[in-house]
């Protein structure tokens, strides 16, 4: 008898099905990986399990668990279920966590309400299992409140109210898509460890995760089940063609060609670029170039400066040193000062489509208006004609013309953006995390549009990005960020197949790889990044770095040339 | 904390010389005066007066010797009660509506927390409904109304209570206007919590502690009423005003001798001191309790401090 035994679990909204008719069994200590994309109904059946859906959600099926049936149950007989016997992890423990309580109450409560210590032993309990997840000073924390954490401590203190009680079962919905990659991977190895033999059932749309961690898997589409079996099996031989859609879209880091050096000239360059916001420098000493037609990628986790170094280059927040020279001219001030030929050859896209777009305008108003301020002698026939032009160019038929970006996806709504940034034919386009939002296969489509774009007009295209499997079809270079810094540079060929700096490396050694063959590396870096308004001295990466001596505590690394890369460290690889 | 307590404190200071300023304007833009009457003074002994209580100073000088009284918490001598200075009249006076209105907050707070609380709980129910329809009745309804209506019921055909004050001590007599004062409050707090538990409730957070399986009266009770709580709290300081002004009007229709009864009858009587004196009391208690709420949310927002 399974643990956990989902049959027929349908879900409906009035007339909207979100799951339909899904099966669902989890053995004991086994783990399972619940993968689909946005709207495949995954998180919903998670829910589901613990009663917790809105209650205009209409469930049907049998959620049998340890032979008790718990759909229908009353909200008092699942409370004997919740975190007793099935614990809950959610995607952002910035909004999971309680911000008005200390964490300490908030452990404090779930024991003491399943009267699993008394009042004297609670907060010893507490402190042990706070000291279990990894959390340093764990009295400080106790008197913590969430906002105080960092994301890795929050999740880890998520991970601690949901195992406290010691359950049966651990249902963690995407429980690392909110931390950055290398906190990510210290997260997974953690859920990992203490674990035991409590089952898992990991709700996720990175296939990376899966691969690594999950032994059986089962994929959703559009609220039905589409397939599902050992890990192993489904990677090798995936039966169902969008199986097989999921795993070609799912980027992977470790291999796959990269685009070759570009050798246009240069176009737009960077140089000794600084940017300070009121108590923090957010940018130190950045200098890059961008050739015609090559695509520049900019990585980092939080707090590395990469969306503060662009922005600053096209004037929307001020240098406080450096220059930015485009086509052999300054670009001085901001963006407001600036020629108007300059702003339109330098065009940008934000990471979240819709909430870019003005919802109060159609898209040929939204993708029209640079048009009226740029081509104001324009008529309004041939501007329609433009816009149609562009959106067909971006895979958009006549029809999306009238609609409001509510009526989009978020694949449409950010076609419509970028064909916004096209349509004064900019010679370089910046990307802030512009596929970031995206479900893998539609981050596929609007990656290729890109290339295609670029090949067809020789467009030059900065992409900022945190992803690096995301980044290496893409980029014929990549600057790597870390706490304000450059700390490397190099072609892609380079820079995935050899790479010099120790954070580069644990950055790529972080990315999960969607495929169960290659080994799931353990996390390659302790800790998180440090806070920008108080950066460590010498090289910035040291407390962090495997490599670190006594000398990286003092001195910051130039950038050098080794073997084609510029790399800051005193160590390199 | 203390930086963000200094601060607050120190913002509430221009705010009270600004209505100290203005009610001090306005009391001596009314026309006549204090001892204008229809027996025509001879004109010296008018000038005498007016001398005496520095009346024929210019403005900005009487302003000035005001304000520097007011710093030694000296309210200045009383127009009409001749033997009387202004601060015995507010200290014989104040006791009893800081009673009424102190009950009546907490009345207030008592009930409108716990109906808006259950009707969210409820939301959509008849017992949700029952609550938001009596709270729009409590709010249409002005005290001037609800005040008598009280009284012929409760106090005249039942006879359960007295209709105004009685010499009896205690909360019979107090009974009436307490309720009459909340009312309006109980109406609008219900609303309030009723709100701001609802969007509380759908927060993450909450689903977080219901997953853990808390029950719903502790996942209320520790996890929700706290946030909850803030929008109601910065309804304390409208309310608490709102509850000073309602006083005036309770005070005249049960013959309560407070505060409010007070500033009708100084108002009548043209004395000026008195008049100027209730007002900038009534300002600097809505003003500290206000800046008590500021502090307060500090306490219950932690995010809030460090801003």
């Amino acid at each position: 008898m399974s643990l956990l035994d989902v049959q027929g679990l349908t879900i409906r909204y009035g007339s909207d099905t979100v799951v339909d008719g899904v099966d669902l069994y989890i053995d004991r200590g086994e783990s399972v990986g619940l993968v689909g994309e946005s709207g495949s109904g995954k998180s919903q059946s998670a829910l589901a399990i613990l009663g917790l859906l809105p209650r205009q959600a209409e469930v049907s099926g049998s959620i049998l668990f340890d032979e008790q049936q718990l759909l229908g149950a009353s909200e008092q007989e699942l409370d004997t279920f919740r975190a007793r016997r099935i614990g809950m992890v959610f995607q952002d423990p910035m909004q999971a966590l309680n911000p008005y309580l200390r964490i300490g109450a908030q452990l404090r409560q779930i024991l003491l309400s399943h009267g699993r210590a008394d009042k004297a032993a609670v907060d010893a309990s507490v402190l042990e299992m706070l000291a279990k997840v990894g959390l340093p000073d764990p009295e400080r924390q106790y008197r913590a409140y969430p906002h105080e954490l960092s994301g890795g401590m929050r999740q880890r203190v998520m991970l601690a109210s949901a195992l406290i009680v010691e359950p049966d079962l651990l249902i963690a919905d995407e429980p690392t898509t909110a931390l950055d990659v290398t906190v990510q991977a210290q997260i997974l190895d953690l859920l990992e460890d203490i674990r035991d033999d409590t089952a898992l059932l990991l709700i996720t749309h990175d296939l990376g995760i899966v691969a690594g961690h999950c032994e059986h898997m089962i994929v959703l589409d559009k609220g039905h089940l589409v397939e599902q079996g050992q890990t192993t099996t489904l990677f090798a031989a995936p039966a169902h063609p969008h199986t097989r859609t999921l795993l070609d879209a799912a980027p992977r880091v470790d291999r796959g060609d990269v685009p070759t050096s570009a050798t246009g000239s240069t176009i737009l360059s960077v140089s000794g670029a600084s940017v300070e916001y009121r108590d923090l420098t957010a940018v130190r000493d950045v200098s890059f170039a961008v050739r015609e037609g090559e695509t520049v990628a900019v990585v980092g986790e939080s707090g590395s400066g990469k969306s503060s170094v662009v922005r600053a280059m096209l004037g929307l927040v001020p240098l406080s040193a450096g220059r930015v020279v485009y086509a052999g001219e300054s670009l001085e001030g901001p963006v407001e000062r600036r020629l108007k030929s300059q702003r339109r050859d330098l065009q940008l896209v934000f990471q979240d489509p819709v909430s870019a777009l003005n919802p109060q305008m159609r898209v040929r108003s939204i993708v029209a208006e640079p048009l009226l301020v740029h081509e104001s002698s324009m008529t309004a026939a041939a501007r329609l004609e433009r816009v149609t032009a562009i959106l067909e160019k971006v895979g958009l038929s006549e029809r999306f013309l009238e609609r409001f970006p509510h009526q989009l996806s978020g694949g449409q709504a950010q076609r419509v953006a970028i064909a916004r940034a096209l349509i004064l034919e900019p010679k370089v386009l910046v990307c802030d995390e512009a596929v970031a939002a995206l479900d893998g296969s539609v981050r596929r489509q609007v990656l290729e549009l890109l290339r295609a774009v670029q090949a067809d007009t020789g467009l030059s295209i900065i992409f900022i990005s945190h992803d690096l499997a995301v980044v290496r079809s893409i980029s014929h270079r990549v600057l790597v960020m870390y706490l304000g810094k450059l700390v490397e540079a190099a072609d892609s060929g380079t820079l995935f197949t050899s790479p010099r700096h120790p954070y580069t490396q644990a950055l790529l050694d972080s990315v999960p790889v969607p495929d169960p063959v290659v080994v799931a590396k353990r996390a390659p870096l302790r800790g998180e990044v440090p806070s920008p308004v108080n950066p460590p001295p010498g090289c910035v990466f040291h407390p962090r770095c495997p490599k670190a001596e006594a000398k990286c505590n003092s001195t910051a690394p130039d950038l050098r040339d080794v073997a084609g890369s510029s790399v800051a460290c005193h160590f390199p690889n | 904390m203390l930086r963000y307590t200094l601060l607050r404190i120190l913002g509430a200071i221009p705010t009270l010389l600004l209505v100290i300023a203005l009610a001090f304007l306005m009391v001596h833009a009314a026309p006549g005066g204090p001892f204008s009457s229809e027996r025509v003074l001879p004109e010296h002994v008018e000038k005498e007066i007016e001398r005496r209580y520095h009346l024929d100073e210019p403005l900005p000088k009487q302003f000035l010797r005001y304000v520097s009284g007011l710093l030694q918490g000296d309210l200045g001598p009383s127009y009409s009660y001749r033997d009387y200075d202004v601060d015995e009249l507010i200290a014989d006076t104040f006791p009893v509506s800081l009673k009424l209105g102190a009950l009546a907050m907490a009345l207030a707070l008592l009930l409108g927390v716990s109906a808006g609380t259950v009707a969210a709980l409820r939301q959509g129910a008849w017992l949700d409904k029952f609550v938001m329809g009596f709270s729009m009745t409590g709010i249409s309804i002005p005290v001037f109304v609800v005040a008598p209506v009280l009284v012929l019921f409760l106090a005249v055909k039942l006879q359960w209570l007295p209709a105004g004050w009685t010499s009896e001590v205690g909360l019979k007599r107090l009974f009436l206007p307490v309720v009459t004062l909340a009312l309006p409050q109980i109406a609008y707090i219900a609303r309030l919590t009723r709100a701001s538990m609802i969007d509380v409730l759908n927060r993450d957070f909450i689903r977080t502690a219901r997953a853990q399986g808390l029950g719903t009266a502790t996942v209320v009770r520790v996890h929700a009423l706290k946030p909850a709580m803030l929008p109601v709290l910065s309804y304390m300081g409208p309310a608490i005003a709102a509850v000073l002004t309602g006083s005036v009007v309770v005070e005249e229709v049960f013959g309560i001798p407070g505060l409010g009864q007070q500033f009708v009858r100084g108002a009548s009587n043209r004395d000026y001191t008195l008049v100027l004196g209730i007002v900038v009391s009534y300002a600097t208690l809505i003003i500290s309790l206000n800046l008590i709420v500021d502090i307060l949310y500090g306490v219950i927002d932690p995010r809030v401090r460090y801003r």
